[in-house]
C-alpha cells in the first residue's frame, strides 16, 4: 500500500442551478486574456446536450482517455506513447475552434462614435480571431437550458446510445422535457491520460495533493495532452503555444481556500476535500474488465482514513498529521465513500476521476402527479424513483458506465432523506425504517441532511493548507523587457518558430497583456504584431507557413 | 492485498501501460527529469521544481481586496470581494462573512449570480462612458446663441424656442452624432435647461426616473433631492414596472412585505408560482433546495419547463395568464373541504381574527335578486361620532348582535381611537356564517369566456337585517364566489368538482388552463393539510410570470387568497414570497428623507410613472377599446363611454392619484394669484379650477403648455427597458424615428372629457433627456446630454434588500476613472451651477403644489364608503383635501438649491420624519451627525450637519432610520403602542446603543434592528417574515377593517367585478386591438400568432449584462425570441434562424431558439433585450429592430388609480397603475437569413 493524497471535489448536481456563476469567476480569475478567449477551466453544460467542447464524451471521435488492450493493459486510446513520438508532429485529434466555439466581440465603440446618420447605431459580432465580423452560432454555452434542443440534443452521445437500444428513450417533445445541469473542471484524476500523453514531460501530477498541471515552462504546445484528456479539459493557449487547465485554484487551495468555483458557488452544491488512497493499486483499478464494474473498483482505491493501517502507511508516507486529520473530516470521504451518494463522472474512461457528482431528483411525471407520487410521503417513498422525468439510464451512462443500480440506489436515498426529515420537520414520530430501507442508520441519514442540506462553509471545505514555504521560489524569471509588445518580444518568437528559445514568462507577459486590455480605448486589434491568431482558427488540416517549425527530413 | 504492500521495486516490472517499448520509452525519460513516475508508469508526479507554474501564482496575487456590491436593478444585495491590483480592478468573487443565521440553517454565503460576477468588465470596457458627450447639433446651435446671447439661459431660450433648431435636435436622437464636451459645459446646457424650464413652464415639467433606492440610496437620493428641490416630479418605478402586485395594498394595505429567502428554510411546503427562482433569485435559490431535505415539497407552476421546474416535486404547466383560475379552483376544494364539510378550528380562528370574512357587507336589491354593496359601519348603525363612517361591524357569535370590534380605520387617526387601533377581540367571537337566518339570491361576474367579456353567477347568501339593511358576511359570499354549496340556498351550484360548466369547479379551470383537475384537487389538499399539521407554514413564491399581466391584481388575490384560508400570513415559513422587483429599503426614513428632501420643504411632487408616460408618450391616443369595455355585466355604469385617460383625469381631479404636470399654467404663477388673492389658497385654487379658469394638465396633454420638458435618467436605462411602447416614447416624447404601426383611437371611442388635439398628436415633447450611466445604452444613445458615471465599484454607497436583513457597503475599489463622477458629485456639479443660474433667473418664488389623498394619513378617510363624488359633474362642493387634491404652497431659494443638497435640512428636528404614520424625532442624531460630519458653513445650510459627500449621506440616512438606529426604533414603537394599547416597545428594546454606522456596514453586513417601519420582527436573531407583528401582537393590517381584505367595496371595483377574489382571463387582443388570434397561421402560411410573453433572463439583470461579453459568450451573442418546436415548424424555422416579431406596436429583429421545454402558441422574448447588440435593420420598416419592449404598450387598468379610500389610497411606490406587458401577442415570421447592419 503506498498511501497518497488527493485533493478532490463533489458537487451536488439536485443543488445545480445551473447559474454559471462558477464559471464566470473562473474565468474572470484565470482565463479572461489573450489566447485563452475561448476556454473555459469551468463549464456548465445543460442535459440532455452536447457539452463544451461539441460531443467531448464520443471518444470513438477524440480518443480521449484509456482503452483495456488486449493484454489487460490499459493503452492511451489515441495512441501509446511510443506511437505518440513517432507522429508527434502528426496531427493530433483535436476539437477545431467551432467544437469549443469562435470566440467573439462586439465593435462597441460605435456606439459612442458613431457619427450623425439615419438610424440607431448597433454593435454588431466581430470574431476574436479574425477580426472580422461574423454571425454567432454557437458559444460556450449554446444549448443552455435545452435551448435548441430539438436540432442538437439528439447528436448528444449519451441520448445517441440510449436510443441505439430504443428510439423511446429520450423524446424532445414538452410532455416528456427533464434538464438538469452538469458544471465540469479539471478531474485531476488518479490515472491522468492527460500526463500520460505528454511529450515534453511538462504535465504532471503533485505529490502532495494529487492536483494535475502543465509546467509552462516545459510545456511545448504538442497538444497531446488535448487529445488524451477525455474530458476535454486541456486546453490550448493559442496566444503563448502552451497548454492550460484548470488549476484547482492551488494558489488558493495552499494556503486553505477553496477553488473560486467553489466558494463562489451559490447553489453551495460543491464539497472540497481530502482523498487518501492507494496508489499502487490505480492501475489494477483501471484495468478492471467490465466497465461496470470501474465505479466500485474506484470506490475501492479510497483508503478509510480512520484505519489504523491506513493512517500508519501513511504517516510512513510523510503525509502530515494534519492532513490526516482533515482526510478523516473530508466531506467528499463522506459523500463518496461513506454515504455512497457521489458518483464519479464517464468511469468508463478509466482515468479514475477526482471529481464527483451527486445525481439529480426531477419531478414525477405529469400523469404520475395527477394520482399522488411524491417522494415525501413514505408509503409511496420509492414509487417516485421509477417516475422521475429523468430517465436513470441517461444519469447511468454518465455516472456509472451505464448501471443503473448505483444511480437508482442514490437516489433512493436521497428521497428517503426528505422523507425522514419531513417526519422530523413536522414533530412527528419517526420511522427508522425509513433510513433502514435504504442501508443506513437514523444518525447517518441526519449527518447526511447536515452535509447536505445545512452545509456550513467549513463543513462543505476542509482543506489543510500547505506546508512548504517556498516564497523565495515564487520570484519573476526573464528580463522585464521581454513582455508583449516590448523590446524583448517578437511576434513568431525564437529561431525556430514559436516552441523554441526560452519560454517568455506567461505571468509578465499575460499581465501587461490585461493591463493593456483594460486600460486601452480600443479593443485588442487583430492586425497588431503579436496578436497572434494563428492557431485557435487553425483547424488542424494542413500546415499554413510560419505555424509551425520546419518538418526535419528525419522526423518523417 | 499484502503483496501490493511490498512497495515500488516489487512492480517495476508491472508497468500497466501499453507495451514493454514504452515502458522503456517512461523509463528513460525519468532519468531526465526531477520528478517521480509511478511505479507503474501511468503518471507523473513531482515535488518542488515548479517555477513554470509561478504564472498562476502571480495571477492570484493582488494589492487589496475591497468590499462592494451592485447598485441597481437587481435586488439581490449581494455583498461582493473587489481584488484590486496596480491600481486596476481586476475580478470579483462573492463575500462569505454573512452573520449566522444560526446553527440548524444554511448561511446566506456566498450571495451573487453570474451576472454580478461579470460586472468588472464594465470598467475598462469599449462600451464604458469615460467623458461627457453631447448631441452634436444641439452643441453647435447652444454654442451659437450663447455667443449671441452672452447668457446660457437665454441661449437655451433661443435654441428650444425655435421650432425649427428644436426639431432638429429632436430628430438627431439616438442616431449617433454624440460629441466630447467638458464637465463645465454639459453641466451648464442641463442646468440651463432646468432654469428656462422652472421660469417658462413650470418646476413641475421636470422629471426625474432612478429606480430601486435601496440597491444604492445615496446615489438615488443624491439625483432625486436636486429633481424635488427644484420643484420637479419624481416618477413611480415598482407600479411602472408591474413588479408592485396591487394585490398587496389591496389586501394588506402595504406596498409589498415578503420574507427573506432565509424564511423559505421554515416553509414545509412551498410553491413556485410564476417565479423562476434560480434565475431571477439566483443568490437564495439555494434555500430552497436545501429546504426540500428538510422534508419540504416544491410544487412548480410555470407555462414551460422553467429552471425552477428541475426542483419540483409536481410540476402544474398552467397557459400563460391563466393561473387565476387555477387559485380559484383551490379555493374552491380548500373552502369546500377544510371549511364546509369540515370546519379546521385552526383556519377558522385565524380568518375570524385577521381576515374580514366575519364582516358584514349590505346587498342591494338587483334586478329581482341582490349584488353586494358596501362594508356595514358604525355609522350605518347611527353612530355619528368621529371616524364612525370607517368602522366596520361583524356579528358577535355568542350574543348575536352586531358589534364594532377595535382596529379598523375608524380607529387609527381619531382621538377616541388612541390606544384601540388593535386587533384585540376581547369576548367577542367573530361569527363568519349568518348561516341559519334567511337567504337570498345574489347575482356575481364572471369572467371566463374566451374573450374576457363577463358574465353572471346566481348564487345564494344567508342574509340577515341589521340596521335596517340587509345583510350578509363576506364569508359568505366567498362561498358563493368560490361556488361552495350548502344547502337551502337559493341559486345555481356546481353539482360537483367534476361540473366544468360552473366556476370554480377543478373541472372548470381545467378546460382554462390544461392541467388536470386530479392534479388540482390533490395540490390544494396537500397544501391545506401541510397547513393545519404545521401550523401556516405553507409559502408561495410568487412573481413576475403571474402579477405582470393587466388582471395580475386579481390573480395575486385569488392566490393570496389560498394563504389567508389556511392561516399562513404572518407566519415564519409561511405566507406570500412575493419576488418581482420588490425591494425593502431598510432604512427607509432616512433615504427618504434625503431623496424628497423632506428635510427643507414638503410635500415632495412624486409621480405615478404608468399614467406619467401613458399621458406623455400619447399612448392613450391608440386605444383600440373604452375604459368601460372591461367592466363587468353587474356595473353601474359609473365608466360608461369614458376612456381610460378620462379614468387618470377624474382620478388627478378627485385628489385620487397625482398628476404632474398638473395644472395648465406655471403652479409659480398660480402660487402668485393665490397670494395675491388674499383668501385662503386651497379655496382660492379650488375656486379657478371649479370655475374652469384654471384647468388640470391632464384634461389636454397635447397642448404644448402642458408638455413635460426636462427629464433625467440615472441608475436607468428607461428606453432600452422598462419603456412598454418604447416606439410610442421616441415617436412623442422624443420626437425621432420610430417603428410605430398602430393607428390611432377611432373617433368614436375618443375621451369623453380629455381634450383631443389634432389629428396627428405632437411629435417631440421633451426639450433635453439627460443620462448619467456608466455605458452606452438605448436612454444615452436618445440623450441630448451623457454624463459619464463612476460604476459601483467606484464609490461609498448603502444597499439594502428584503432578500436577506442585512444593510452593506459599497466601498471605492478605484477612484473614478477617465472623467467618470459618482451620481452624488455629478448632481452637485448641476446643483452648483443650476443655483448660479437661478438665483438671478429666478430668485425666490413659491410654488403650488397639488398633492393626493395619501395612505397613511388622515388624507385616507376623506371619501366613506369609496363612493365616487365628482364636483365638476356637480352634487358634491370641491373641497381640497376631502373631494379634490390639497394644494400647499411651498417656497423655493432656486439660488440656494446647491447650498441644500449639500446639508441636513431643519424641518427634521423642527417636524420629525415619519413612515407610515409613526413620527420620530432624531434631535439627539441631528447633533450628532453635527459632530461627525460637520457643519456646512454659509449659505442656506449655514450651521447644518454636512451631507456634502457621499460617505456624509450615507452616515445621515442610517441615523435618521429606525432599522439602523435603535434609540429611534424604541421611540417610534412606544409612539405606536399609544395607539395601539398594545405591548410592541419590547421587539426593539435593549437596542438603544445600536447605532448602525457606514464604517460598520464597511467592514461586514450588519443585521437591522425590528422597527415600526416594517411589519415583521427580526427579534431575537429570528428570520423576518411579513406581518408577523400584525398576527402576534395584534396590530391592525392599514387597511379599513384593519384586516387582511377578501373584499373591497370601492364604487370602481364594483364595475369591474372585482370585489371579490375572481378569474380574470389575459385580454383579447383581437376584441380590443383587432390583433390576429394566437395560434393564426397568416395567410400565406408563412407567420404565427404567439403570445408574447417577456419574463426575465438568465443573463442580464434587465438591461444591465445583456451587453456583457462574458454574458454574450455564455448565451446567444444577442438578443433572442424562444419559440416552442411546434412554432417554429409552422413558419419553417430552425434554431438560431433569424425571425421579425411584428405587432402595431413595433418590430423586434432576433434569433430564434427552439427548444422543446417552450409551450406551443407563445414565445419568451426575455426581458431587457436592447437594440445596441447584434440588432439589425428589419425587413418590415428597413429600420432598426426594437427592444423587447417594442411589441408592447401600456394599458392602465383603472382601477389601479382609485384613491382617497383606505389602503386604497395614494403612496408613492405604494399604488398606482401598473406598466403591464404580458397580455400582448405579436406575429412572427421568419425573415432573410442576410442582415444588414
Amino acid at each position: 500500500m503506498k498511501v497518497m493524497a488527493q485533493m478532490g471535489m463533489v458537487m451536488n448536481l439536485d443543488k445545480c442551478i445551473g447559474c454559471h456563476t462558477c464559471s464566470v469567476t473562473c474565468k474572470q480569475a484565470w482565463t479572461n486574456r489573450g489566447g485563452v478567449e475561448y476556454v473555459w477551466f469551468n463549464n456548465v453544460e445543460t442535459r440532455p446536450g452536447q457539452g463544451y467542447p461539441r460531443r467531448y464524451q464520443d471518444q470513438e471521435r477524440w480518443k480521449g482517455g484509456w482503452v483495456r488492450n488486449r493484454r489487460g493493459r490499459l493503452s492511451l486510446k489515441a495512441g501509446g506513447r511510443f506511437r505518440k513520438l513517432l507522429t508527434i508532429f502528426a496531427n493530433p485529434v483535436l476539437p477545431n475552434i467551432r467544437d469549443y466555439y469562435e470566440p467573439w466581440t462586439y465593435d462597441y465603440e460605435v456606439l459612442t462614435d458613431a457619427p450623425l446618420g439615419d438610424d440607431f447605431p448597433a454593435a454588431r459580432p466581430k470574431s476574436l480571431l479574425s477580426g472580422q465580423p461574423m454571425d454567432v452560432e454557437w458559444s460556450a454555452n449554446w444549448d443552455d437550458d435545452l435551448g435548441g434542443a430539438p436540432e442538437h440534443g439528439p447528436r448528444d452521445p449519451i441520448v445517441e446510445r440510449l436510443r441505439r437500444e430504443s428510439e423511446e428513450k429520450v423524446k424532445f417533445s414538452f410532455e416528456q422535457a427533464f434538464m438538469f445541469y452538469l458544471p465540469r473542471i479539471c478531474e485531476h484524476c488518479l490515472n491522468p491520460s492527460c500526463v500520460a500523453s505528454c511529450p515534453s514531460g511538462a504535465m504532471y501530477k503533485r505529490a502532495e495533493d494529487g492536483i494535475v498541471l502543465v509546467d509552462q515552462d516545459q510545456c511545448r504546445g504538442w497538444r497531446m495532452c488535448v487529445t488524451g484528456c477525455p474530458y476535454k479539459k486541456v486546453y490550448f493557449n493559442h496566444r503563448t503555444g502552451k497548454a492550460e487547465k484548470c488549476t484547482f485554484c492551488y494558489p488558493r487551495v495552499e494556503v486553505g481556500l477553496p477553488t473560486v468555483c467553489s466558494e463562489t458557488c451559490v447553489g453551495r452544491l460543491r464539497y472540497i476535500g481530502l482523498f487518501l488512497y492507494d496508489a499502487d493499486r490505480v492501475a489494477a483499478a483501471a484495468s478492471v474488465a467490465d466497465e461496470k464494474d470501474l465505479y466500485a473498483a474506484q470506490l475501492d482505491l479510497l483508503l478509510d482514513p480512520h484505519d489504523p493501517e491506513v493512517l500508519a502507511a501513511a504517516r510512513r508516507e510523510g503525509i502530515p498529521e494534519d492532513w490526516l486529520d482533515a482526510a478523516r473530516r473530508s466531506p467528499v470521504y463522506k459523500l463518496a465513500k461513506e454515504y455512497r451518494v457521489a458518483l464519479p463522472l464517464h468511469p468508463e474512461f478509466r482515468t479514475m476521476p477526482m471529481v464527483w457528482y451527486v445525481p439529480p431528483l426531477s419531478p414525477v411525471v405529469d400523469r404520475l402527479s395527477e394520482t399522488g407520487h411524491d417522494g415525501e410521503d413514505s408509503g409511496n417513498l420509492f414509487g417516485a424513483i421509477d417516475a422521475l422525468r429523468i430517465p436513470i439510464e441517461y444519469l447511468a451512462e454518465l455516472f456509472t458506465a451505464g448501471d443503473p443500480a448505483p444511480v437508482d440506489a442514490v437516489l433512493r436515498k436521497l428521497a428517503a432523506m426528505r422523507s425522514f426529515m419531513r417526519d422530523v420537520t413536522l414533530g412527528r414520530e419517526l420511522d427508522d425504517a425509513v433510513p433502514a430501507a435504504v442501508g443506513m442508520d437514523v444518525e447517518q441519514i441526519m449527518e447526511m441532511y447536515r452535509l447536505l442540506a445545512i452545509a456550513k462553509y467549513d463543513e462543505r471545505y476542509v482543506i489543510p493548507t500547505a506546508h512548504e514555504g517556498r516564497a523565495h521560489e515564487l520570484e519573476e524569471l526573464g528580463c522585464s523587457l521581454d513582455v508583449d509588445g516590448g523590446p524583448g518580444m517578437v511576434a513568431g518568437s525564437g529561431p525556430f518558430g514559436e516552441a523554441s528559445g526560452r519560454p517568455a514568462p506567461v505571468s509578465v507577459e499575460t499581465f501587461h497583456a490585461l493591463r493593456d486590455r483594460q486600460t486601452t480605448e480600443g479593443i485588442a486589434d487583430p492586425e497588431r504584431p503579436g496578436a497572434r491568431i494563428d492557431l485557435l482558427n487553425w483547424d488542424g488540416r494542413g500546415r499554413p507557413d510560419g505555424l509551425f517549425p520546419p518538418r526535419k527530413e528525419s522526423n518523417r | 492485498m499484502t503483496d501490493q504492500h511490498a512497495g515500488r521495486g516489487a512492480r517495476e516490472d508491472a508497468g500497466a501501460t501499453d507495451g514493454p517499448l514504452a515502458d522503456l520509452l517512461v523509463r528513460t525519460g525519468r532519468f531526465f527529469t526531477r520528478r517521480e513516475t509511478s511505479a507503474d508508469l501511468r503518471a507523473d508526479f513531482r515535488t518542488g521544481g515548479r517555477e513554470g507554474d509561478v504564472f498562476y501564482r502571480d495571477r492570484w496575487s493582488h494589492d487589496k481586496v475591497v468590499r462592494s456590491t451592485h447598485g441597481v436593478n437587481c435586488t439581490g444585495s449581494c455583498s461582493w470581494k473587489v481584488y484590486v491590483k496596480d491600481g486596476i480592478i481586476t475580478w470579483e468573487t462573492q463575500q462569505t462573512d454573512y452573520p449566522s443565521v444560526g446553527p440548524d440553517s444554511p448561511e446566506y454565503e456566498p450571495r451573487g449570480c453570474p451576472r454580478g460576477a461579470a460586472f468588472s468588465w464594465y470598467t475598462y470596457s469599449p462600451t464604458r462612458i469615460r467623458h461627457p458627450y453631447a448631441r452634436g447639433v444641439l452643441v453647435e446651435m447652444y454654442r451659437e446663441a450663447k455667443q449671441r446671447l452672452g447668457d446660457p439661459v437665454l441661449a437655451w431660450a433661443d435654441v428650444v424656442g425655435d421650432p425649427e433648431r428644436r426639431r432638429r435636435y429632436q430628430l438627431a436622437r439616438g442616431k449617433g452624432g454624440h460629441v466630447r464636451v467638458t464637465w463645465a459645459e454639459a453641466v451648464e446646457m442641463v442646468a440651463a435647461a432646468h432654469v428656462h424650464t422652472i421660469r417658462a413652464h413650470g418646476p413641475d415639467r421636470i422629471a426625474g426616473f432612478s429606480p430601486i433606492p435601496a440597491m444604492s440610496m445615496v446615489s438615488h437620493a443624491a439625483g432625486s433631492r436636486f429633481i424635488e428641490l427644484v420643484g420637479g416630479a419624481m416618477t413611480s418605478f415598482y407600479d411602472w414596472y408591474a413588479d408592485l402586485p396591487v394585490a398587496s395594498p389591496q389586501v394588506f394595505g402595504d406596498q409589498t412585505d415578503v420574507p427573506e429567502s432565509g424564511d423559505w428554510w421554515n416553509a414545509s411546503y412551498l410553491l413556485m408560482w410564476g417565479s423562476n427562482v434560480p434565475v431571477t433569485r439566483t443568490p437564495d435559490a439555494h434555500w430552497m433546495a436545501e429546504a426540500r431535505y428538510k422534508g419540504q415539497k416544491v410544487v412548480v407552476i410555470s407555462p414551460d419547463y422553467a429552471d425552477n421546474t428541475k426542483f419540483a416535486d409536481t410540476w402544474l404547466p398552467a397557459q400563460p395568464g391563466t393561473d387565476g383560475a387555477l387559485a380559484m379552483a383551490m379555493g374552491h376544494v380548500i373552502l369546500t373541504e377544510f371549511f364546509v364539510r369540515r370546519r379546521v378550528p385552526f383556519f377558522v380562528d385565524y380568518v375570524q381574527r385577521y381576515t374580514d370574512l366575519p364582516f358584514l357587507v349590505t346587498l342591494s336589491e338587483r334586478d329581482g335578486a341582490y349584488v353586494p354593496g358596501k362594508f356595514l359601519t358604525a355609522a350605518d348603525l347611527g353612530d355619528d361620532s368621529e371616524g364612525a363612517a370607517w368602522k366596520t361591524v361583524l356579528i358577535d357569535g355568542r350574543t348575536g348582535t352586531p358589534v364594532v370590534p377595535n382596529g379598523s380605520l375608524g380607529f387609527r387617526y381619531t382621538d377616541s381611537g388612541a390606544g384601540r387601533w388593535n386587533l384585540e377581540l376581547g369576548d367577542v367571537a367573530p361569527q363568519l356564517t349568518l348561516m341559519d337566518g334567511e337567504s337570498a339570491e345574489v347575482l356575481l361576474p364572471r369572467f371566463d369566456a374566451l374573450d374576457g367579456s363577463g358574465g353572471v353567477l346566481r348564487r345564494g347568501v344567508p342574509t340577515r337585517r341589521v340596521g335596517g339593511r340587509l345583510v350578509t358576511t363576506v364569508f359568505d359570499l366567498m362561498l358563493a364566489q368560490y361556488g361552495v354549496h350548502r344547502g337551502g340556498l337559493p341559486g345555481t351550484w356546481p353539482s360537483g368538482y367534476d361540473d366544468a360548466a360552473e366556476p370554480c369547479t377543478p373541472a372548470w379551470q381545467q378546460a382554462i388552463t390544461s392541467v388536470p383537475a386530479e392534479q388540482v384537487v390533490r395540490i390544494a389538499r396537500e397544501l391545506a393539510t401541510n397547513s393545519e399539521e404545521s401550523g401556516g407554514k405553507t409559502m408561495i413564491l410568487m412573481g413576475a410570470g403571474i402579477c405582470q399581466w393587466f388582471h395580475g391584481d386579481a390573480t395575486y388575490r385569488a392566490v393570496l387568497s389560498l394563504l389567508l384560508l389556511t392561516g399562513a400570513m404572518g407566519r415564519n415559513g409561511g405566507g406570500w414570497a412575493h419576488y418581482v422587483g420588490q425591494e425593502k429599503c431598510r432604512p427607509v426614513t432616512g433615504w427618504a428623507t434625503m431623496a424628497m428632501a423632506t428635510d427643507w420643504q414638503r410635500p415632495p411632487r412624486q409621480m405615478i410613472g404608468t399614467a406619467y408616460w401613458y399621458t406623455h408618450t400619447d399612448q392613450w391616443r391608440y386605444d383600440g377599446y373604452r375604459a368601460d369595455a372591461l367592466t363587468s355585466p353587474l356595473a353601474e355604469g359609473h365608466l360608461a363611454g369614458m376612456h381610460t385617460i378620462d379614468t387618470l383625469a377624474l382620478s388627478a381631479r378627485l385628489g385620487w392619484m397625482p398628476s404632474y404636470p398638473q395644472f395648465d399654467r406655471n403652479p409659480l404663477d398660480v402660487a402668485d394669484e393665490a397670494v395675491a388673492a388674499g383668501t385662503d389658497i386651497g379655496e382660492y385654487v379650488a375656486g379657478r379650477l371649479r370655475d374652469g379658469e384654471l384647468r388640470f394638465a391632464i384634461d389636454d396633454p397635447d397642448a404644448p403648455e402642458n408638455w413635460p420638458r426636462c427629464l433625467t435618467l440615472w441608475r436607468a436605462n428607461l428606453l432600452g427597458s422598462s419603456a412598454k411602447g418604447d416606439e410610442y416614447f421616441l415617436k412623442h416624447l422624443l420626437g425621432t424615428h420610430n417603428n410605430l404601426l398602430a393607428e390611432q383611437t377611432p373617433p368614436d371611442r375618443r375621451p369623453r372629457d380629455v381634450a383631443w388635439r389634432d389629428e396627428e398628436p405632437p411629435k417631440g415633447k421633451l426639450d433635453m433627456l439627460l443620462a448619467l450611466d456608466f455605458r452606452m445604452t438605448s436612454s444615452t444613445l436618445l440623450a441630448d446630454v451623457v454624463l459619464p458615471a463612476a460604476t459601483w465599484y467606484e464609490k461609498h454607497d448603502l444597499n439594502t434588500t428584503d432578500m436577506h436583513p442585512f444593510v452593506h457597503a459599497f466601498t471605492p475599489a478605484i477612484d473614478p476613472p477617465f472623467e467618470t463622477r459618482t451620481d452624488f458629485d455629478a448632481f452637485h456639479a448641476i446643483g452648483r451651477r443650476f443655483s448660479e443660474l437661478a438665483g438671478p433667473h429666478l430668485g425666490v418664488r413659491k410654488d403650488l403644489v397639488a398633492v393626493p389623498l395619501q395612505h397613511d394619513t388622515p388624507g385616507e378617510t376623506a371619501q366613506p364608503g369609496g363612493r365616487v363624488l365628482d364636483w365638476r359633474a356637480g352634487g358634491v362642493e370641491p373641497v381640497p383635501g376631502r373631494t379634490m387634491p390639497n394644494f400647499v404652497v411651498v417656497e423655493r431659494d432656486f439660488g440656494a438649491v446647491a447650498d441644500k443638497m449639500a446639508a441636513l435640512g431643519p424641518l427634521v428636528d423642527r417636524l420629525g420624519v415619519s413612515t407610515k404614520a409613526v413620527t420620530y424625532h432624531p434631535d439627539q442624531e441631528v447633533s450628532a451627525l453635527a459632530a461627525q460630519n460637520g457643519v456646512m458653513l454659509g449659505g442656506a445650510g449655514d450651521g447644518r450637519p454636512a451631507v456634502d459627500t457621499d460617505a456624509k449621506m450615507a452616515e445621515a440616512i442610517l441615523a435618521l432610520s429606525a432599522t439602523t438606529n435603535g434609540r429611534l426604533a424604541v421611540q417610534g414603537f412606544r409612539q405606536l403602542e399609544r395607539r395601539t394599547g398594545t405591548h410592541l416597545v419590547d421587539l426593539a428594546e435593549g437596542n438603544e446603543e445600536k447605532r448602525i454606522s457606514f464604517a460598520d456596514t464597511q467592514a461586514r453586513p450588519v443585521p437591522v434592528v425590528t422597527s415600526p417601519e416594517w411589519s415583521g420582527s427580526e427579534t431575537g436573531g429570528r428570520r423576518y417574515a411579513s406581518f408577523t407583528v400584525n398576527v402576534e401582537r395584534s396590530k391592525p393590517w392599514h387597511t379599513l377593517t384593519g384586516r387582511m381584505h377578501f373584499l373591497l367595496d370601492h364604487d370602481w371595483m364594483h364595475e369591474f367585478g372585482e370585489t371579490l377574489p375572481v378569474f380574470r382571463a389575459p385580454l383579447d387582443m383581437q376584441r380590443m386591438f383587432g390583433e390576429t388570434r394566437p395560434g393564426d397561421r397568416g395567410a400565406d402560411g408563412t407567420s404565427v400568432t404567439v403570445r408574447y410573453l417577456t419574463p426575465h433572463s438568465k443573463w442580464s439583470i434587465h438591461s444591465e449584462y445583456q451587453d456583457n461579453l462574458f454574458m454574450l459568450s455564455l448565451s446567444r451573442g444577442g438578443p433572442v425570441v424562444w419559440m416552442s418546436q411546434a412554432d417554429a415548424d409552422a413558419i419553417g424555422v430552425e434554431d438560431n434562424d433569424w425571425v421579425e416579431a411584428v405587432n402595431r406596436n413595433g418590430v423586434l429583429v432576433v434569433r430564434a431558439v427552439v427548444s422543446h421545454r417552450m409551450p406551443p402558441g407563445t414565445v419568451f422574448v426575455y426581458h431587457a433585450q436592447e437594440r445596441v447588440v447584434n440588432v439589425p435593420k428589419s425587413e418590415a420598416t428597413g429600420r432598426r429592430g426594437g427592444i423587447h419592449n417594442s411589441a408592447t404598450r401600456i394599458l392602465v387598468k383603472p382601477t389601479h388609480v382609485i384613491g382617497g379610500y383606505a389602503q386604497l389610497s395614494f403612496a408613492f411606490n405604494y399604488l398606482g397603475p401598473t406598466g403591464n406587458q404580458r397580455d400582448e401577442i405579436t406575429v412572427i415570421r421568419r425573415r432573410g437569413q442576410e442582415v444588414e447592419f
